[in-house]
């Protein structure tokens, strides 16, 4: 019975997966330094893929090259859907080394950090425009939105005809303020969620499914 | 637009649509860039295309130098509508940015308050 299931599983997604004719498609989790991309990537890879992308951390610019991990089959409602996910460095205008020093850094390292974000910004923009099919766009549900990376960054996303999925994340905390995002971008469907705690994560896989699927 | 700030004050460089349409997308930045590192406040009639937007985001990522240039600040108006996606907007492509855009040394300048009709910045010398 067992070994009967799994054929018929395999058989059904081989032939879901021919049926959708094409390649898996890139998905990019963009957003400003420090709104949770690395742990919702984590999240994901290791709710389908039983792996971890990147190291997260409450310091900025913890990641610093953008990662992929290939064919994550996330199942919704009897269908799979296969992507792969692009974790990339979050994207600002300004790196000042001396931010770092305040997270117990020395000169040296600091300096070193910050040459490794802007390359890792600039790896960020470089996907962005030439490698991804469509973007999760993660920000912090406990500060502003309304700051000019994001809307420089869904202006460009949109500019390209991507979809783009906005998550607002960190509901977990007491002043995460979802409204304001859905509010800020009112043009884009804003799920809200937890990745560090995992709350809310099948409407994400479900969003995820239907968004890029 | 060679000049640069001085001791007394900040430059402020108000740069028309036509003089940008006269430059291709890498001299725009380079123009940008070039006034934003000599501390000037630069400061776009019409704006960039997303596309400019994101290398000048590239470009001053390969700048940035410790000690020396953090990078820059940007502010805009909030893009307009985009004519809601339909036929028209599908066939020509999204209409031209005309977004007045300011941009500055991310030491120099901070935003105070932002919304549709207003940017407040402080501006201060280096």
């Amino acid at each position: 019975m067992g070994l009967l299931t799994d054929i018929r599983d395999s058989i059904t997604r081989a032939v879901d997966r021919l049926f959708a004719g094409s390649e898996p498609k890139r998905i990019g989790i963009y957003g400003p330094p420090n709104a949770g991309k690395t742990t919702l990537a984590n999240r994901i890879a290791s709710d389908w893929a039983e792996t971890e992308m990147g190291t997260e951390s409450h310091i900025p610019h913890e990641t610093r090259r953008a990662t992929r991990e290939e064919n994550i089959e996330i199942e919704r409602d009897g269908k799979t859907v296969t992507i792969d996910i692009v974790d990339t460095p979050g994207v600002t205008t300004k790196v000042d080394y001396k931010e770092f020093l305040e997270h117990d850094m020395d000169k040296e390292e600091a300096i070193q950090r910050s040459r490794e974000a802007t390359e890792g910004v600039a790896e960020a923009m470089h996907w962005l425009r030439e490698d991804v099919d469509g973007v999760i766009y993660v920000l912090d549900s406990t500060t502003d939105p309304f700051t000019q990376v994001n809307t420089m960054l869904i202006g460009i996303i949109e500019s390209k005809r991507l979809p783009v999925l906005i998550f607002a994340n960190k509901t977990d905390l007491d002043e995460a303020n979802v409204t304001r995002i859905e509010n800020a971008f009112p043009q884009h469907e804003t799920v809200p969620l937890s990745a560090l705690e995992g709350d809310n994560m099948d409407s994400v896989y479900q969003k995820i499914a239907e968004y890029f699927g | 637009m060679a000049g640069t700030s001085s001791a007394n004050g900040v430059q402020i460089d108000l740069v028309s649509g036509s003089r940008m349409d006269a430059l291709t997308s890498m001299e725009k930045i380079r123009m940008i860039l070039d006034g934003v590192r000599a501390g000037n406040i630069v400061i776009l009639e019409e704006g960039l295309t997303p596309e400019e937007e994101t290398k000048l985001i590239e470009v001053t990522m390969a700048e940035i130098s410790p000690d020396e240039f953090d990078g820059i600040e940007v502010e805009t108006y909030p893009q307009p509508e985009r004519g809601g996606g339909g036929l028209l907007s599908r066939l020509i492509g999204p209409d031209r940015p005309k977004k007045l855009t300011v941009i500055g040394p991310a030491n120099q300048i901070e935003t105070l308050h932002k919304d549709e009709s207003l940017i407040s910045a402080l501006v201060s010398r280096q």
